[in-house]
């Protein structure tokens, strides 16, 4: 409860997501860059299934490292103070799944949103996995 | 009866017992009180859970008509992302947290607070436009419903908590501290009782014991007479007539 006071400051919307989707909303205007030039928005490229290409090409990095990316920009989201809504593809939150799901703060706001190429799927959706077992009992 | 389960240590006083039995009457009044809360909370969780549903659904349908405009959009302008993303400086897009009371609970929820700005304007200038500006649109469209669902949701999170809470407070007051207090006041009651008995006993052998220190000393005043009496009769014995008594003559 000690989060809901330090609410009234949260007013930006942190967004993960493919290419398409950070576009579109940051088109709507959520893209924000603080004084530390922090940026509230993390692309995470969607064509990592041609991961040969990356080994061979060596200019990208490999999928690992790019998972750990998700990890570190979910926690930067997550603990900065001045994010009010957290928006992350659900494909993208698949992969860190285990993170997303020990995610109970009522702060910032988990928000898991479809993609273009990955329509919206209920039952993998933390918050509504809750739901569920609410209900289901 | 008295020594069966926990209770409060006191001494047993009619003092204490007072104080305990207007805890108990506090503690049901907090209980009953505590238990409407909890009913309330829940009704208005039902209500959030399916509007949290609902919203979940209606965010895939328009999350996908957002998407299905960005198509249109790179498929007449290109590739804008890159330029979207280097434009990106400050957020116009942004939410305002609101307050709501519910029986205590204070629910937060987040009102979309848009600048009218002007950036992106040149974005799609040499062809395209209209599809940018269709795509802004229906992103900024999509995203209230977003914005709306995750109020829904940090109600949900939130009253989750609070409903957890009040649960266990219940529990506790129903389950440990109300036995506890029964507990004392039994315990205190028998404990008066049990002096009261006490009491009776010592003065009933009080009153026995006067009663025969009475009787004694009635006795013994009965014994006293008789004796004063009879040592009257020994001094009255030799008492002689005044008459027939000649006194010695007086000379001066």
């Amino acid at each position: 409860m000690a989060s809901t006071t330090a609410f009234k400051d949260r007013n930006l919307i942190a967004v993960i997501g493919d290419e398409d989707s950070i576009t579109g909303l940051l088109l709507a205007g959520v893209g924000h860059i603080n004084e530390h030039q922090r940026k509230n928005f993390l692309v995470v490229d969607s064509s990592e299934v041609f991961g040969v290409f990356y080994i061979i090409s060596h200019s990208r990095t490999s999928p690992e490292t790019q998972i750990s990316g998700i990890e570190a920009a979910f926690q930067e989201f997550t603990q900065r103070k001045d994010i009010a809504i957290v928006l992350i593809n659900q494909h993208i939150a698949e992969k860190i799944r285990p993170t997303v799901d020990r995610y109970q703060e009522a702060f910032p706001t988990l928000l898991e949103i479809p993609s273009k190429d990955h329509p919206y799927d209920p039952s993998k959706d933390s918050v509504l996995k809750r739901v569920q077992k609410l209900f289901g009992e | 009866m008295s020594g069966a389960g926990p209770r409060e240590n006191v001494f047993a006083t009619r003092m204490a017992l007072t104080n305990t039995k207007l805890r108990l009457k506090g503690a049901e009044t907090g209980h009953s009180l505590l238990a409407k809360k909890r009913d309330a909370l829940t009704t208005r969780f039902r209500a959030i859970l399916r509007k949290v549903d609902e919203a979940k659904r209606k965010m895939g349908r328009v999350m996908q008509l957002a998407s299905f405009s960005m198509a249109e959009v790179t498929y007449t302008t290109g590739d804008i992302s890159y330029i979207v993303q280097e434009q990106a400086k400050l957020a116009t897009f942004r939410v305002k947290a609101k307050q709501e009371n519910v029986s205590g609970v204070l629910l937060p929820g987040f009102e979309v607070d848009r600048v009218p700005g002007s950036d992106f304007n040149l974005t799609g200038l040499g062809r395209g436009g209209q599809q940018v500006l269709r795509a802004k649109e229906v992103y900024a469209k999509a995203l209230e419903t977003l914005v709306e669902l995750a109020s829904l949701q940090t109600a949900f999170t939130i009253l989750d908590e609070v409903i957890r809470a009040t649960n266990r407070r219940v529990n506790a007051i129903e389950h440990v501290i109300i036995p506890r207090l029964d507990n004392t006041i039994k315990y205190i009651m028998s404990e008066l009782d049990e002096m009261d008995r006490e009491e009776f006993f010592r003065l009933k052998k009080v009153q026995g014991k006067k009663k025969r220190d009475a009787g004694k000393a009635e006795m013994q005043a009965i014994t006293d007479k008789e004796e004063s009496l009879k040592q009257l009769d020994e001094q009255q014995e030799p008492t002689v007539d005044l008459l027939s008594t000649k006194d010695a003559d007086v000379i001066f």
